[in-house]
């Protein structure tokens, strides 16, 4: 067998990855509409990302569900197709139209061939301007709604993370769940549909991106066609809301082998002047990958757990940080003082100077790995407009990164990390715990 | 259409397999560990894999969870890397890491700047040949996989009956066997299990190299032989040969209920072909087959008569992935409008069964499915961890790359005559598994 020399390669850190090399060209409407676009023709179809800022958020009061549901039956008729009409259109034009929503955005993520882009352009604006909200689609789709509410209160995932947003902010839409329950799903009525689809699809919201085989007049023409007849306000925003919730553990009694943890505390905004330094530092606390702190500690060294993760959570109306874990009913005790124990020592001590080395190092070395393929690259170029960024971020983000120092990282971690505030919900029928709820 | 999302029904997609159109190449090192090198240069990346062909299926009797439990412990030393310090080293080169484990293939991946492969490749070379494993690190990753299937299997409903009704398919083939193993068989798993395995099946001449992304073939071949090349292949590696199935006589039912069931739904599988070197046309044909029976929601037999004209089911769906190394299955799912019985779904889908064998391909749906598999291999272009999987999993599972190039001309080539064969093969009743998931009586209290 030959032996293999690595150990001295391997402690070395080579030189930076490559940048990414992504070229956005800002494109402007003739009726003033905007987007991002990156050219890439190799492959003959276009990825097109709409997202409209306000999401399930902007449901009415006492209309929980409607912007859900809306947006389920975007694709069940418009103009003069039927449910099955649109879907036999799509089918024969082989492109791919994927509505979803949560509380910050509705989303239309759209593939379609070169080829046949104007009639694929021409099909998805009849979802938008005219969908028909049949009453046969409503109540089609909305018992699969409430069959959906249904089995999330019987799973024990859905319900830690239900249980927590609704501790942390209370009747705010981010305290409810965005399919609404049984009986606001069960009341809707067309009426409230139409005028859900107005408070949220409305030019005044719309952020769009284009990556694909599609030149910089072609998307300004596609613009006007797809979006102008779309209203040009939608509702009011809703209010910021504080994060309100104590330290403590709440246990919700389910009967499962293994106990579902949600865990967190308040958090900071994305143009928060700390918000690198705090990045940084919930990647060494419990970032993606192996290394993180809680990954070490509670999976690597005691087996409590598949897996464990923990990070900022800013959302456009609320911040915090979350994380997660799940582990047999039995250990549980022992795996909520692991967290916290490692919650108290990030905030008395911070971090080394290596562990900020090593993800420094990952972060900048990732990040252009982001930037392959058309649909990859269109999802961030419009979460990057939605943050407020940039086009030339791309180009200066790794640096911010790297700027971030172990004495940022201890005042961030002694002023933003709060062990007596840090909450756990538990799901489950957990041993070892003194619940405070 | 509303998409119910993680209800373990797990749906396959029958979507098409990408063509000659990406530039692959291939080729053997003389230790016969085969390369396949995916060429795409939108980005500076690379995507670095080693698929090993063993997975659950070849698991010794009694030790259910081997293959997977290995896999966990790949990551956890050598003679030259301490536990963890692959992923470890992975990440200081901003790349990630992770790894899988199926019935018929393991493979592990690193996703990192296409400059950094080399590096990858010499590691993974490095525990082809020369894992150390310590009762330390061993103990606590058995726990880890207890733990992943808590999460996976014993917190789910709809998990545990998938696992009864594999079980109940297969009577006789490891198919039936889960693939992270028998909780009872794996609390018992050793070190002197994993290293078993390990030495009888991780060797070059069993072994596939995938590189894809912003790579040439000439280095790529450069680096395989300066870091694999001298690994010697093992002589005595098994022969893949799983015990097959008896025929099937009798139909089949499960009954399962739990309290954590909300929405009761009924499965039906059959025993299939899988797709075959150069014989791929009996998958083809029923790949459409699952597509025009409940493939699209609106547009599908089962689809537009149960959901939209009768209203008698919230969702229904057929399933069918031909890639498998032995025989799979064809499967059909409804779950049935509240206050309609099991029994009456059934009902409802041998009804649609009956239906198509009387009626016949519809010719529109047909036509259109042919457009969307065309252009599905334009669109598969744009996902290279994807291409690069579906090699893996084709070569592993006694495919090779030249059947992967034929794929979608095997599959334009499918005729109606085809498809309706293919259906009247599979539709035998007593060679059929029907599973019931179901709400049991006592209710659950969820209260705080």
């Amino acid at each position: 067998m030959i032996r293999l020399i690595l150990a001295a390669s391997m402690a070395v850190v080579l030189s930076l990855p490559a940048r990414a090399e992504i070229n956005i060209q800002e494109v402007t409407s003739p009726s003033g509409l905007e987007a991002w676009l990156v050219e890439e023709q190799s492959i003959p179809f276009l990825a097109l990302e709409l997202r409209f800022q306000g999401g399930a958020g902007l449901d009415a009061p006492g209309k929980r569900g409607a912007i859900n549901l809306m947006t389920a039956l975007l694709e069940e008729g418009a103009g003069e197709m039927s449910s099955q009409d649109f879907a036999i259109a799509v089918e024969s034009l082989a492109a791919e139209f994927r509505f979803s929503v949560n509380d910050d955005s509705l989303s239309i993520s759209a593939k379609m061939l070169t080829e046949n882009r104007d009639a694929a352009v021409a099909l998805l604006r009849e979802a938008l301007v005219a969908p028909r909200f049949d009453q046969e689609a409503i109540d089609r789709v909305r018992a699969q709604v409430v069959s959906s509410i249904q089995s999330d209160a019987k799973d024990p995932d859905a319900i830690a993370s239900q249980t927590f947003q609704a501790l942390a902010f209370g009747e705010h839409p981010y305290g409810t769940v965005k399919d609404g329950t049984v009986e606001s799903v069960t009341a809707l009525t067309r009426d409230d549909l139409v005028e859900a689809k107005g408070r949220v699809l409305a030019r005044d919201r719309l952020f769009v991106s284009a990556v694909g085989d599609i030149s910089a007049d072609d998307l300004a023409a596609l613009l006007d066609t797809l979006l102008t007849d779309l209203p040009a306000e939608g509702a009011p925003m809703p209010p910021h809301v504080e994060y309100a919730l104590d330290g403590g553990i709440t246990v919700v009694d389910f009967d499962t082998p293994q106990s579902v943890i949600s865990f967190g505390q308040s958090g900071m905004t994305r143009d928060d002047p700390d918000f690198f330094p705090a990045y940084v530092m919930m990647q060494i606390l419990g970032g993606g990958g192996f290394s993180s702190r809680l990954m070490e500690e509670v999976r690597e060294k005691r087996g409590l757990t598949y897996g464990i993760g923990a990070y900022l959570y800013p959302m456009d109306l609320a911040e915090m940080i979350v994380g997660s874990v799940s582990t047999v009913n039995s250990r549980v005790g022992e795996t909520v003082q692991v967290v916290q124990a490692e919650w108290e020592r990030l905030a008395a001590d911070g971090v080394t100077a290596e562990e900020l080395d090593r993800a420094q190092t990952y972060l900048t070395g990732a990040y252009p790995l982001r930037f392959d393929g058309n649909g990859r690259i269109a999802n961030i170029l419009v979460g990057m407009q939605m943050d407020g960024l940039s086009t030339d971020y791309i180009l200066t983000r790794n640096d911010k990164i790297r700027a971030v120092t172990v004495d940022d990282i201890k005042r961030v971690a002694s002023e933003r990390i709060l062990p007596e505030q840090l909450h756990f919900v538990v799901v489950g029928q957990p041993e070892g715990l003194n619940p405070t709820n | 259409m509303y998409r119910f999302i993680g209800s373990a029904l797990a749906l396959t997609c029958a979507c098409a397999l990408p063509g000659a159109a990406e530039e692959v190449s291939a080729f053997t090192l003389d230790n016969g560990m085969d390369v396949v090198v995916i060429e795409d240069h939108r980005a500076p990346v690379a995507v670095n894999m080693v698929w090993y062909k063993v997975g659950a299926a070849d698991e010794p009797a009694g030790h259910s969870g081997i293959a997977h439990f290995l896999e966990h412990l790949m990551f956890k030393g050598t003679d030259d890397l301490d536990p963890g310090e692959f992923s470890g080293t992975v990440e200081l080169n901003g790349g990630s890491d992770n790894a899988f484990t199926s019935y018929d293939f393991t493979g592990y991946f690193q996703r990192v700047a296409a400059d950094r492969l080399g590096l990858m490749m010499k590691m993974e070379a490095d525990r082809m040949t020369d894992l150390v494993l310590t009762e330390e690190v061993v103990l606590p990753e058995r726990d880890v996989i207890l733990e992943e299937r808590n999460q996976r299997i014993e917190n789910s409903a709809g998990a545990l009956f998938g696992e009864q009704r594999r079980a109940v398919q297969y009577l006789n083939h490891p198919y039936g066997i889960p693939i992270i193993g028998w909780k009872h068989e794996m609390e018992q798993l050793s070190q002197a299990d994993a290293l078993a395995f390990y030495d009888q099946y991780y060797a070059p001449n069993n072994a596939i190299l995938i590189v894809a992304g912003d790579v040439e073939p000439d280095a790529v071949r450069a680096f395989a032989e300066e870091h694999f090349g001298p690994i010697p292949p093992n002589p005595d590696l098994p022969e893949r040969v799983r015990p097959g199935e008896p025929p099937q006589l009798a139909a089949r039912n499960v009954t399962f209920s739990d309290p954590r069931v909300s929405q009761p739904y009924v499965v039906r599988t059959y025993l299939a072909p899988q797709r075959k070197a150069e014989a791929q046309q009996s998958a083809a044909a029923l790949t459409y087959l699952a597509e025009l029976l409940g493939g699209s929601g609106p547009t599908s037999l089962m689809g537009r008569v149960l959901q939209f004209e009768e209203k008698t089911a919230l969702y229904s769906s057929a399933f069918y992935d031909g890639m498998s190394l032995d025989p799979t299955t064809f499967g059909l799912i409804v779950m049935p409008v509240p206050g309609r019985t099991l029994a009456e779904a059934e009902a409802d889908m041998d009804r649609m069964i009956a239906r198509f064998l009387e009626e016949g391909v519809d010719e529109a749906a047909f036509e259109r499915l042919k457009v969307q598999l065309r252009a599905g291999e334009i669109y598969k272009r744009d996902r290279l961890q994807g291409l690069a999987r579906t090699y893996g999993e084709a070569l592993t599972s006694g495919l090779t790359v030249a059947d992967v190039q034929a794929w979608p001309d095997v599959l334009q080539a499918v005729t109606p005559e085809d498809v309706m064969a293919a259906a009247q093969t599979i539709f035998d009743q007593r060679k059929s598994v029907t599973g019931y998931l179901m709400q049991s009586d006592s209710p659950v209290e969820v209260t705080q």
